[in-house]
């Protein structure tokens, strides 16, 4: 497993006495989409919150290439080349699109310190040929605080990459967008990964675009994993359709 | 219709209305009234300093019925500085330099008064400092250009002393408010009358902030510090909380108290039956005087105002007539002249003859002294006597010892 | 202490908890529920003992006269508040947060000046509560029945007042509301109404709280400013919102007040401690200790999310160097033109600009609202006289010394205050700049405590007033475009990032709160080079340059120009200044005058009026030549 980019062992989370994650196992490759999927309450966002520092778990190991992130800050595992996108964007509303890629690209290279250079002159090629890949070129100069919500996620997408990241977090990355727009941004992201070789994990409720974009999907219920495998093996996998079909989604 | 070239032509219409009331005041005609420009405190101390400009008023109509001064008439130009001493000096430069006033008088808290006495050493001008209290302004932090007419913190605690000394009470409790002015009468106090009487003691000392006692709190720490006597500079809201909760709670049951201002109307007056019998204090018993200096005031007071004078009205009255008695003797408006001729300067006031002492710049102002008695539901002054500053103030010795040469 | 006199402290501190949690209830109240740093909070409480004193005077001192009288007073200070919110506050609900600050703000002047001119300069002493002046005896020692009645009455409006919100449906509304404004929206509820009532109720406690101080407290106008401090520190101290907490907090803050005065001066360790001196600042110690340890006060829950913007702040334009040239080319001229008055009213604007602009650095681009920020301009400006006259230093070096300690305070202060969000951070910057104030005011061998310092005047060379506002003019203006430029560096934007998203921030890896701290440093040290300009050009220093009053003029004059534009604090702070000098001089109720142009701004401007020109200059190009 020592190719895995993200590895996670035995992840135990309780609030209070209730058990949200328990002894979660799991791994990305580089280049893998891997979907994170459950019932709502499942414990994903628990499971995603440790992961990417907001949380620290009980017990259990998440290891980074091999380095054991556990207790880090969120801007530490950015760090490390962790890029995210969240359930409800956010995104600097005041700076225009290109500005919020140019300031994921200058807090990259450690240059935010400067007080008397001007922001607008660096990074800009760099944060145009991202805006360009995620297809948000064409609205650089407006303001973040005006787009719709789709080009919104499109912007994330862009900041996220930013850092040349060897890992993506994607909390419902296609959450509040139309159907179509959710399976043309995923698959984007699965071109991007691929291309970059980029280990994506990402969690979702639209079943259509986790089944069609997703290498591998593991199944989280009541804090466990219950499933894990292609697609196929997942969808016929008993348990799963219990737990979906006990659940009306 | 209104349109848009029309408006922009209203528009710089007013523009360059406003631009020349921003501009220069047009130079003072040779016949034009001598102006005094005054600045005070007014929407922060109302209470004291609305009486103290009616007081300005009539020696203003005085003055001029009298046939001005140099031949000219003066006019008061008065400003408020807010009570804070930046505006201070800003409106102080203002009197100067665009209202063209010959000189400075007038404020009321101590830390704006220090400001334009400093003001005034620096810009070379005379200022006669009205009504702050503090010591520093004559003494520690006097200037050559700086004089004040009011009975000082200093003087008004020292005439006190001869009838807190006859008590021969020996635990004594202090409650002051937060800042110079009581921290100063506090020390004061203290030193002139362990002069008099070694043996004293002081059990206690309350500083609330001003304007923010907690009266019952302040009461109740003070009781239980068993004083025979207290000595209190509280004054207006503050003091009228410490005399309510005092008497509420038995505080001054068998305890002689001594209290600065408390006798003066501005303070005096909204306590009305409640004002506490028996209480030592410094003050203006308005209605007794019978001084003709005082009745000659009193009337033209109430004559114009229909309203009896304060304390307030008596200083805004003096310090005018003061102003235009220094420009008659200088027979000039040049600062060396009047400043040479405030020295030593004599006059009448409704409180009889003062004199401005050439050592200090101090005038010898005095204050009535008394005890609180209650009458027609009214607290008013009684057993009181006329103290003359000149005798409330320390030896010349020791005077030069506290203020700089200069 | 005796076992007595402990007791009897104790009752003393109740009873003033008591009247302190009625305001406090209020304003917490309306806090929660509309978010409006409400600043007339405290005329309120002070019309209620003129309207009490005034009502008992007609009805008669009997029990009845009194007891109708504290209750209509109330109810009419419910109708003032109703009055406020429907002809101002309603306007302004969808203006930059904050901006309701400033009409409160005139109202305050407003109100004040209406109270001198219907009751007068002279204090009212009311009357004793019928039947109830006489004291009564515990231990020993006597206790107004009146304080005993007031130490239950506490109490029993925080009962109807959990009653009101727990069992009513305006409550669960307002509970609702308190907890997130945008649902309550959402729901169909009509908030114009909801906010009207929660006015209406909060007014009547404000107006109750000072109603029934009648018999302890003389009506004077300075009630206004001394109560809203206290109410605001009670309300924050307690959790915004949170009617128990602002409870708790009464009662601790009156308690350990009365406790200070009831210890007095205490000597340990060979140094004597006057408790009773404590007095002037207890409650800004207690404030400051509560927030560090617990963020959100004592009873309080985090704040949903801020409110979101309904539109974005529009991203500052640099002004050209052909626009900043003319006005640099004006401001030059202006003395040679004119007077030398001119150059000093100059002088204090170009100092008031740069505070002003610092201010709003710290409150736009960074999104900390800092409501003491006369701190550093105060300190700047002690540093340049107590160098000047204590340390011996020139002119010259104390003018460049005094902003760098100026800074060295905000590493402090900022250190803590970075730590705490929204108002709750707003209130510690108070808390630090309250302590300062009180050091300084006490520390009389250094500072000449309340009087303050003299005689620093600058080198003979900047003697003259025109020469020394060039020097203003230069050092301010250079702070200010350094300002400027920071806004556009990459530092700039990190603190609007950091205010758009902290959690983007953090996620790409910023360090927010360095860059929030290193950004008080900033505008601290600046602050400082205006206080210490200012210092020089007065000759003189006073407390007053750290007090509530300085730290509220710089707000005034970021909100008056707009928040949202870059020049906005500029013209506010030339706007206010002139203002203040123009009015005060040919009115005598120039105070009034004051809020009500404010008022006028800020209903036809709600952008701030460089905000509200630009819209102009907008509609300007459309119309008819």
């Amino acid at each position: 497993m020592s190719s895995a980019v993200l590895q996670v062992e035995g992840l135990h989370k309780a609030f209070g006495g209730v058990q949200a994650v328990a002894d979660v196992s799991f791994a990305v490759a580089a280049g893998e989409m891997l979907a994170l999927i459950g019932p709502n309450g499942a414990g994903k966002s628990t499971c995603f919150n440790m992961l990417n520092g907001q949380l620290s778990p009980d017990a259990g190991i998440v290891r980074l290439e091999g380095r054991d992130i556990v207790g880090l800050r969120p801007r530490a595992i950015w760090r490390l080349g962790v890029g995210r996108t969240f359930q409800i964007t956010a995104t600097f509303a005041s700076l225009s699109v290109r500005e919020n890629v140019q300031m994921a690209l200058y807090s990259h290279t450690g240059r935010l310190r400067s007080l008397v250079r001007r922001f607008g002159a660096a990074f800009r090629p760099e944060a145009d040929a991202l805006l360009e890949q995620v297809g948000m070129f064409d609205q650089a100069d407006r303001v973040c605080g005006v787009l719709a919500y789709g080009d919104l996620k499109r912007v994330e997408l862009a900041i996220a990459l930013a850092n040349q990241p060897r890992l993506l977090l994607m909390d419902e990355p296609t959450a509040g967008m139309a159907p179509k727009e959710r399976v043309a941004l995923m698959e984007l992201t699965a071109q991007l990964a691929r291309a970059r070789n980029i280990a994506v994990l990402f969690t979702e409720h639209d079943m259509d675009v986790v089944f069609s974009q997703a290498d591998r999907i593991i199944v989280l219920d009541r804090g466990q994993l219950i499933a894990g495998g292609t697609p196929e093996e997942v969808r016929s996998n008993p348990n799963v359709r219990a737990v979906y079909l006990g659940s009306v989604h | 219709m209104l349109t848009r070239n029309r408006l922009l032509a209203g528009t710089a219409a007013l523009v360059a209305a406003s631009l020349a009331t921003l501009g220069l005041a047009g130079p003072a005609a040779a016949q034009a009234p001598i102006k005094i420009g005054e600045l005070n405190s007014y929407k922060v101390f109302p209470a004291f300093l609305e009486p103290y400009k009616k007081g300005i008023e009539l020696a203003v109509e005085e003055v001029n019925a009298a046939g001005g001064v140099l031949g000219r008439k003066i006019e008061v130009v008065s400003r408020d500085d807010n009570g804070n001493p930046g505006d201070a000096v800003r409106v102080a430069e203002e009197l100067l330099s665009r209202e063209g006033a010959a000189f400075l008088i007038g404020t009321f808290p101590s830390n704006v008064g220090l400001a334009v006495a400093d003001f005034a050493k620096q810009r070379k001008v005379l200022f006669i400092a009205a009504e702050p209290l503090t010591d520093k302004i004559v003494w520690d932090s006097g200037n050559a250009y700086t004089y004040r007419l009011r009975t000082s913190t200093y003087m008004q605690t020292a005439m006190l002393i001869p009838d807190a000394a006859k008590l021969k009470k020996k635990r004594w409790a202090i409650v002051y408010p937060n800042y110079e002015y009581g921290q100063s009468a506090t020390a004061a106090f203290k030193k002139l009358l362990k002069e008099k009487q070694p043996d004293v003691e002081f059990v206690i000392e309350q500083a609330p902030p001003l304007g923010k006692i907690d009266a019952g709190a302040v009461a109740q720490a003070l009781a239980d510090a068993k004083p025979d006597a207290i000595f209190s500079s509280l004054f207006g809201p503050d003091l009228a909380k410490f005399v309510r909760e005092g008497q509420q709670r038995g505080l001054f049951k068998g305890v002689e108290v001594f209290n600065l201002l408390a006798g003066e109307p501005e303070y005096l007056d909204p306590l009305k039956e409640e004002a506490p019998e028996g209480w030592y204090v410094t003050g203006y018993p308005w209605s007794e005087i019978k001084t003709p200096e005082h009745t000659k005031f009193l009337n033209a007071y109430q004559a114009k105002f229909k309203d009896y004078p304060r304390l307030g009205s008596v200083v805004g009255y003096a310090t005018v007539m003061s102003a235009a008695e220094a420009i008659k003797k200088a027979g000039s408006l040049d600062q060396a002249k009047l400043v040479a001729a405030m020295s030593g300067l004599t006059l009448m006031t409704p409180f009889g003859m003062i004199q401005y002492r050439p050592i200090d710049h101090q005038s010898t102002m005095g204050a009535y002294v008394g005890r609180i008695g209650v009458k027609d539901g009214k607290g008013v002054m009684k057993d009181w006597r006329f103290v003359d500053g000149k005798d409330a103030l320390p030896s010349d010795a020791d005077v030069q010892k506290m203020r700089p040469k200069n | 202490m005796t076992f007595s006199s402990i007791l009897i402290q104790l009752l003393n501190g109740l009873a003033a908890a008591s009247s302190l949690f009625l305001v406090s209830a209020g304003l917490s109240l309306i806090f929660g529920v509309t978010r409006i740093v409400n600043f007339a909070h405290g005329s309120l409480y002070m019309l209620g003992l003129y309207g009490a004193y005034s009502l008992i005077e007609l009805f008669g001192r009997t029990p009845l006269g009194f007891w109708s009288a504290v209750v209509l007073a109330a109810l009419v200070v419910g109708l003032v508040g109703v009055l406020i919110e429907l002809a101002v506050l309603r306007r302004i609900y969808r203006a930059p947060e904050l901006f309701q600050l400033l009409a409160t703000f005139a109202i305050v002047l407003i109100i004040k000046d209406i109270a001198l001119f219907t009751w007068g300069a002279e204090d009212l002493v009311g009357p004793r509560a019928p039947g109830l002046s006489m004291a009564v005896e515990i231990m020993g020692k006597r206790v107004p029945a009146y304080d005993l009645l007031l130490i239950v009455i506490g109490p029993l409006v925080l009962a109807a007042i959990w009653l009101l919100l727990t069992r009513t449906r305006w409550g669960a509304l307002v509970r609702a509301a308190t907890q997130d404004r945008e649902m309550v929206g959402a729901l169909g509820v009509d908030q114009a109404k909801l906010f009207t009532s929660v006015f209406f109720v909060g007014a009547v406690l404000a107006g109750l709280g000072g109603a029934l101080q009648i018999p302890r407290e003389p009506a004077n106008l300075e009630l206004d400013l001394a109560v809203i401090a206290d109410a605001f520190v009670v309300t924050v101290v307690g959790g915004l919102g949170s009617i128990g907490g602002a409870f708790l907090a009464a009662v601790i803050i009156g308690v350990a007040k009365a406790f200070c005065i009831g210890m007095g001066s205490v000597t340990w360790f060979g140094v004597e401690i006057s408790f009773s001196k404590l007095t002037l600042v207890v409650e800004f110690l207690i404030m400051a200790l509560v927030l560090v340890v617990r963020p959100y006060g004592l009873l309080g829950k985090p704040q949903a999310a801020q409110r979101v913007a309904a539109e974005p702040a529009p991203p500052f334009k640099v002004p050209s160097w052909g626009f900043a040239l003319v006005w640099l080319a004006l401001l030059v001229i202006v003395p040679w033109v004119t007077d030398r008055y001119a150059a000093i009213l100059l002088t204090d604007i170009v100092c008031f600009a740069l505070f002003s602009v610092s201010l709003h650095f710290i409150m736009g681009p960074a999104g900390m609202v800092s409501f003491g920020h006369a701190a550093y301009f105060g300190i700047g400006a002690y540093a340049a006289g107590l160098l000047l006259k204590r340390a011996g230093l020139p002119m010259e070096a104390a003018l460049l010394i005094a902003p760098l300690i100026a800074g060295a305070f905000a590493i402090v202060y900022g250190w803590f205050c970075v730590r705490l969000s929204g108002v709750y951070l707003a209130m510690l910057t108070l808390a630090f700049a309250q302590i300062s104030w009180s050091i300084v005011f006490q520390w009389d061998s250094v500072t000449g405590g309340s009087n303050g310092v003299f005689g620093v005047w600058p080198s003979p060379w900047l003697a003259d007033k025109t020469v020394y506002y060039y020097l203003a003019l230069a050092l301010c203006g250079a702070g200010i475009a350094f300002l400027w430029r920071v806004m556009f560096s990459p530092f700039g934007y990190a603190l609007r990032a950091g205010r758009d998203s902290p959690l983007r921030a953090e996620a790409i890896g910023i360090d927010l709160r360095r860059f929030q701290w290193a950004a008080f440093v900033l505008v601290g040290a600046l602050a400082g080079l205006a206080g210490a300009v200012y210092a020089f050009s007065k000759g003189s220093i006073s407390p007053s340059t750290i007090s509530i009053a300085q730290s509220t003029d710089g707000l005034v004059m970021v909100l008056l120009g707009g928040v949202e534009t870059l020049t906005g604090p500029v013209v506010g702070a030339a706007i206010f200044t002139w203002l203040r000098d123009v009015v005060a001089r040919n009115t005598e109720f120039w105070r009034a005058v004051i809020g009500l142009v404010i008022l006028l701004i800020v209903l036809l401007f709600p952008q701030g009026l460089v905000g509200g020109l630009k819209a102009l200059v907008m509609r300007w190009r459309e119309w008819p030549a």
